[in-house]
């Protein structure tokens, strides 16, 4: 029992390292040729505009059932105006952000990790190396830095959206007005919350894209190993993802009060 | 590809000294040492699992050996850094066992991979490109996915995929596996044609014996384009200027037999025969 322990926490020790120095030898790659612009354009591609839809429609009904829930509270305190300033606030500063990374890391991490995991199944990133490509400049660079560029995009979006959905439920719902609804959310925000908002994504884009090329090159025993890969890219990232979080709002609610 | 100088030069270009290499489930490869010369081929045999696949990529630098030392071309591989492997691994050939084409690209961007990857330019490119592509006759399928061939074809594109680099040495991973006799005989004479047109080194792993001697009894003829007989051992005088080809077969992590391929059909070992007999 004792020996299990030992070498499943060696595993975990040798698993973390082994991520460490793959992620960091994806940024360093940025600092020296050769450089895969195609491939950082295919994976933003993939990525960013892959990921739009699903964004954006979680987006707009998250932002519509946050007005209905918190709108059911402030009705008995006659508040319902207030609706605007809480939606806002949530959406920007914790909601748009998470599930952005959860549902990117649901599509983009699964699908990066069973196409880096087939392509070592099938022998195809032996025969990158045989051919002299560095697979962490071709393979893993392109996906990192497309995920650090395309996670903020999506969650501006993604936030934009939810307050249009906010904004029509409160309407159709709560019979407020919609440019009330608008000056009150646009006016909740300070710079602060828009940093909140702005940093944790590309923490998340990070997270996503490394775990998922992780798992995909680390691939084991054949096209089962390609879906144990994929499952657990999509678990690791979503969890890193929603304990990231926690760390990170700690961080932007300390740095938002000594700066901002 | 070769200069006449180096055609010339009988000296080895690989060398194993003392090689080791094991996983968690023990070690594979025992101490194996051997020598390939300047257009030789060595055919590797052994049963499944005895490190043949291993030996080609040690070579080629994708694995590093637990103990001992591979020189290549005079260069010491099992001491070089990932980055100087990786420009080391370009003056190397090495065909897959099923090819390893990257799917999400053409037939012809395949074959130009390795050519965009050494920045020439996209007319030498598209020359090299066809040139390849018509010397494993497979010209007309350039805009086709390596998913819509089949298994000979895909292995056919991974011989034109290393040809356009014009490596001086190619490493044959189980090049005939899993393919009907025509196809591996197809394959067997692009890897002659390879070796006489071009003068190429190879390493060949396989479990069929019939590939070995099939490169160790025929030449490719560029003039007539036919594939010859060679002539026999006793015809001293003609075999200095045919290319040598040698066996080495493995047992249990360690060379059991190294010799001629006459040496290997002549010997009267128990387990050769027994070995020979099996596959």
């Amino acid at each position: 029992m004792g020996t299990v322990l030992t070498d499943a926490f060696k595993h975990l020790v040798a698993d973390v390292q082994d991520y460490s120095e793959m992620a960091g030898r994806a940024l360093l790659n940025l600092a020296s040729g050769p450089r895969y612009f195609q491939d950082i354009l295919d994976q933003m591609d993939d990525i960013g505009v892959g990921s739009l839809p699903i964004v954006l429609m979680a987006g707009f009904f998250i932002g519509a059932v946050m007005v209905l829930q918190t709108g059911s509270q402030f009705t008995r305190f006659g508040q319902t105006a207030l609706t605007g300033d809480v939606v806002s606030i949530a959406l920007v500063r914790e909601l748009g952000p998470t599930l952005t990374g959860i549902l990117v890391a649901g599509r983009s991490a699964s699908g990066i990790a069973s196409v880096l995991g087939s392509m070592v199944v099938t022998e195809q990133v032996d025969a990158m190396r045989a051919m002299g490509t560095d697979p962490s400049r071709k393979l893993v660079t392109p996906r990192v830095l497309a995920g650090i560029l395309m996670l903020p995009l999506l969650t501006a979006l993604n936030d934009f959206v939810g307050l249009l959905g906010g904004c029509v439920a409160s309407v159709f719902s709560l019979r407020l007005n919609a440019v009330e609804f608008w000056t009150r959310a646009i006016n909740a925000l300070d710079f602060a919350d828009i940093m909140q908002g702005m940093m944790k994504p590309i923490v998340y884009g990070f997270i996503l894209a490394t775990v998922g090329c992780y798992k995909g090159l680390t691939v084991r025993g054949g096209t089962q190993g390609v879906g144990r890969a994929t499952t657990q890219a999509v678990v690791v990232a979503s969890v890193m993802i929603i304990g990231a979080d926690l760390f990170l709002t700690k961080l932007a609610l300390y740095l938002g009060d000594k700066i901002f | 590809m070769t200069t006449s100088a180096q055609e010339n030069d009988t000296s080895a270009i690989v060398a194993f000294k003392d090689v080791k290499i094991g996983f968690d489930e023990g070690d594979v490869l025992r101490g194996v040492s051997f020598e390939v010369a300047q257009r030789e081929t060595l055919v590797l045999l052994g049963e499944t699992g005895t490190g043949k696949t291993l030996t080609l990529k040690l070579a080629a630098g994708l694995l590093r050996p637990s103990q001992g030392t591979i020189e290549v071309f005079g260069e010491e591989v099992s001491a070089m850094g990932e980055k100087e492997l990786l420009g080391y691994r370009r003056k190397l050939g090495f065909v897959f066992q099923e090819g390893a084409l990257f799917d999400s690209l053409t037939v012809g961007e395949n074959v130009a991979y390795p050519l965009r990857e050494d920045r020439l330019s996209e007319d030498e490119i598209g020359k090299r490109v066809e040139d390849a592509l018509r010397f494993v006759e497979l010209e007309h399928t350039g805009e086709m996915l390596p998913s819509e061939l089949s298994g000979g074809m895909r292995r056919r594109v991974s011989i034109a995929r290393i040809l356009a680099t014009r490596p001086p040495m190619v490493l044959y991973d189980s090049p005939t596996a899993g393919l009907d006799p025509v196809t591996a005989q197809t394959i067997i004479t692009l890897i002659l044609r390879l070796r006489d047109v071009f003068g190429v080194t190879a390493m060949i792993a396989t479990h069929r014996l019939q590939d070995g001697f099939g490169l160790a009894n025929f030449r490719f003829d560029p003039e007539s384009r036919r594939v010859l007989r060679l002539k026999g051992p006793g015809d001293a005088a003609a075999r200095n200027d045919e290319p040598a080809t040698r066996f080495v077969v493995y047992r249990d992590g360690r060379i059991y037999f190294e010799g001629a391929p006459e040496e290997l059909a002549e010997s009267k070992d128990a387990y050769l025969q027994r070995f020979l007999a099996s596959i």
